[in-house]
């Protein structure tokens, strides 16, 4: 089922389905954020926004704003 | 021969730009944008390099106007930075990601160096990276291994400099057409897709894993860091801890450099032939020297900090915490650290900007940063607050006064955001601001590079702004010291014949005569000019002419109503000034200094871009004039407007 990584809670693990936005899914393509890749979204900033997310090996943070345009399927 | 330095952010690629270069760095712009070229030189037995470290970037396809830099140099051989050769560094433990960049490049036909750094955070992780198998992937490519932050590998690295061919590789990545251009937007996804795909296959042969540890848990730490209470609290300690340090350590150099260029004007003054090359140099510009030279204990302490804090990793979990509530006023959870410094000086915060990589937020932070109270502001707060707030408490514990001083600050913090929320509605921007940023590991900061970041900010400021500065205090100084003709010699006249004057000891003599100069001088007669337009304030010519010469800096004001009102200017007068000034009629025979008058210059100093240092630096910032005039003119505006609707209201 597709879900918005914005909508997903703190230790969720997910996989990238795709990212519908033609700016934003160039730029995490090309940090090897691309659909398949398994992610984790480790934490929330205290106001609920921004999260960082796991993927890769490493720690990115997104804005909320950023993370609705990644649609998600559950592992 | 020049050698570019490329790779990911958070490669430790300024660790080997220190390496290879030392303190041999000039720091400037790419031409015609603000994007910091660091550029350095090292010499290997007579061959001469020049490298070159570029923003760290994770493809050569620009996301943001700053890393439209790089795609510009390397898509063109024509450019005067294309390299001879660059070294592309990567993070070990992250090489699947990293090799994107290295794999265009490659085929751009740029000769490579490979360095594979940061191999002990690799093994921490449980990676181990198989050298033979890398090595035939990209056969025609030098590799070396490194771990610049403790210095290992250099000696590798500079043999390989050295023996390098200059050949371009023939081999080919990725067939097909490249590059594509910049706006070819779904054509660089693509291109992403079908490099990662063949890197995913490559990297199953050259990285090995071990599953246990390949599992990742967020640090406890960083839990802490960004937890809804203690994350703010750790952060307010931090802030608390760096302005006891600045407010109680600047001060004493401070003191010291005030006073060694007081010493050797007048050393100038006496040991030189009396004329106009000794006022030149006595009264221009060696003040103007000292003028610059003043703000370097508070950039360099500002920055040391902020250093500490980038380099440790701890900066960009502050960003997270406070993004959301900088993003209402058009700000970046980066503009946190820019507008706290200009609590202590604006110039360290608008320098330390350049972390902001969205334009538009970056440029609303330049632009409201210098309305947060800085330190120079102090002095002529205090000295109107004695002067027309009276000494009392209310409910006899709660000072006046320091309602008065709070309430200062808190509207210069006021104005800061309610500007940006314009500012935000006001400029224009084609695309929308993106926090996308790595979190790096926290890790201990390395005391080099730090120091190297001090260095290079001071650097910059005295270089860059100090010419401005200085040209700016020589036109000020020019106009206090000349006048129209046989204007100051008649003031003085008048002065010497007043009954005052001749009742008087010796040095009230001096002070009367350096008063009655002030007066007949070019800057007298602008203030007697500019007298109509802030009368509505509630001001009189003298503040006038003080309000002219702060620009220089605030703090000039409280030195420049002294000379005016013909008092010698040090600590132990400054009570003889307060009575001096309570006594001071305007014009028209009223109190010159009143609580409405008094309060529209308190305001007028919250709001007023009276500093240019940090037009100098907003100019190198923002690489024109366009915006220090605008932040001049707005700035300006509000401190009118402001101080006009105090002075009516309160009188």
């Amino acid at each position: 089922m597709t879900m918005k990584l914005s909508e997903m809670s703190a230790g969720s693990k997910v996989v990238i389905e795709t990212i519908c936005h033609p700016f934003l899914s160039t730029k995490l393509t090309e940090m090897g954020m691309l659909s398949g890749t398994e992610l984790e979204l480790l934490y929330k900033a205290p106001l609920g926004d921004p999260i960082a997310i796991r993927v890769k090996g490493f720690t990115v943070c997104l804005r909320l704003d950023e993370a609705k345009y990644i649609h998600v399927d559950s592992l | 021969m020049k050698i570019a330095l490329f790779g990911n952010p958070n490669t430790g690629k300024s660790s080997i730009f220190n390496l290879l270069t030392g303190l041999r760095q000039q720091v400037g712009n790419f031409p015609g944008v603000t994007v910091e070229r660091k550029s350095g030189v090292f010499q290997i037995e007579d061959v001469k390099y020049t490298v070159t470290d570029f923003p760290g970037i994770y493809s050569i396809y620009p996301h943001s106007k700053d890393e439209e830099v790089v795609y510009k140099v390397i898509t063109n051989r024509k450019n005067k930075d294309y390299p001879d050769l660059a070294i592309v560094v990567v993070d070990s433990s992250n090489l699947e990601r990293n090799l994107l960049l290295f794999t265009q490049l490659q085929d751009l036909k740029i000769p490579l160096i490979l360095v594979l750094n940061m191999g002990d955070i690799a093994s921490k992780k449980g990676i181990e990276i198989d050298l033979e198998a890398l090595k035939s992937a990209f056969p025609s490519i030098e590799l070396v291994s490194m771990n610049a932050r403790i210095g290992f590998g250099k000696d590798r690295l500079i043999r390989a400099i050295q023996q390098h061919t200059f050949q371009t590789s023939s081999e080919i990545f990725l067939p097909g057409q490249f590059p594509l251009s910049m706006e070819d937007e779904e054509g660089q996804k693509e291109e992403a897709n079908q490099r990662y795909h063949k890197i995913n296959g490559l990297i199953q042969k050259i990285v090995k894993q071990k599953p246990e540890i390949e599992k990742y848990t967020s640090s406890k730490l960083d839990r802490i860091l960004t937890h809804p209470i203690f994350g703010y609290l750790i952060f307010i300690g931090v802030l608390f801890v760096i302005f006891q340090f600045i407010f109680s350590l600047a001060n004493y150099p401070m003191d010291w450099i005030e006073l060694f260029f007081m010493k050797l004007s007048e050393w100038t003054s006496a040991a030189l032939p009396s004329g106009i090359l000794n006022k030149l140099l006595s009264q221009g510009l060696i003040p103007g020297i000292g003028g610059v030279t003043v703000f370097i204990p508070q950039i360099a302490l500002l920055f040391f900090f902020i250093a500490i804090l980038e380099e440790s990793g701890y900066l960009s979990r502050v960003v997270f915490i406070m993004d959301k509530i900088m993003r209402p006023f058009g700000l970046n959870g980066k503009s946190i650290v820019p507008l706290m410094s200009g609590i202590a000086c604006a110039i360290p915060g608008i320098m330390a900007t350049r972390t902001i990589a969205d334009w538009k937020e970056r440029l609303i932070t330049i632009i409201v940063t210098p309305l947060m109270s800085c330190s120079a502001r102090i002095p002529v707060y205090t000295l109107l607050i004695a002067l027309v707030i009276p000494k009392t408490y209310i409910g006899g514990i709660i000072s006046l006064q320091g309602i008065v001083l709070f309430g200062l600050y808190t509207l210069g913090i006021v104005a800061a955001l309610g500007l940006s929320i314009l500012l935000k509605l006001i400029i224009k921007q084609k695309k929308t601001g993106f926090l996308i940023m790595e979190l790096p590991d926290l890790k201990n900061p390395r005391w080099g590079t730090i120091f190297q970041t001090v260095l290079e900010k001071v650097k910059i400021f005295v270089w860059d702004a100090g010419k401005v500065i200085l040209a700016i205090s020589i036109i000020l100084w020019a106009l206090a010291s000349y006048g129209p003709q046989g204007s100051m010699e008649q003031k003085i006249k008048n002065t010497k014949s007043s009954t005052l004057f001749k009742e008087s000891n010796k040095m009230d003599q001096a002070n009367y005569i350096a008063s009655a100069k002030l007066e007949g001088s070019y800057i007298g007669h602008l203030g007697k000019l500019i007298e109509p337009i802030i009368k509505p304030l509630g001001y009189d010519w003298k503040m006038g002419v003080s309000l002219l010469s702060s620009f220089a800096a605030r703090e000039v004001f409280v030195g420049s109503l002294a000379t005016i009102y013909a008092i010698h200017d040090d600590s132990a007068s400054k009570q003889r000034l307060i009575s001096r000034l309570k006594a001071a009629k305007n014009s028209e025979g009223q109190s010159a200094y009143t609580l409405a008058s008094g309060c529209s210059l308190m305001v007028f100093y919250v709001f007023a871009m009276q500093c240019m240092a940090t037009l100098a630096v907003v100019k190198r910032e923002t690489n024109s004039w366009k915006w220090p005039l605008i932040q001049l003119l707005v700035m300006g505006t509000m401190a009118y407007l402001s101080a006009f609707l105090v002075f009516q209201i309160l009188q």
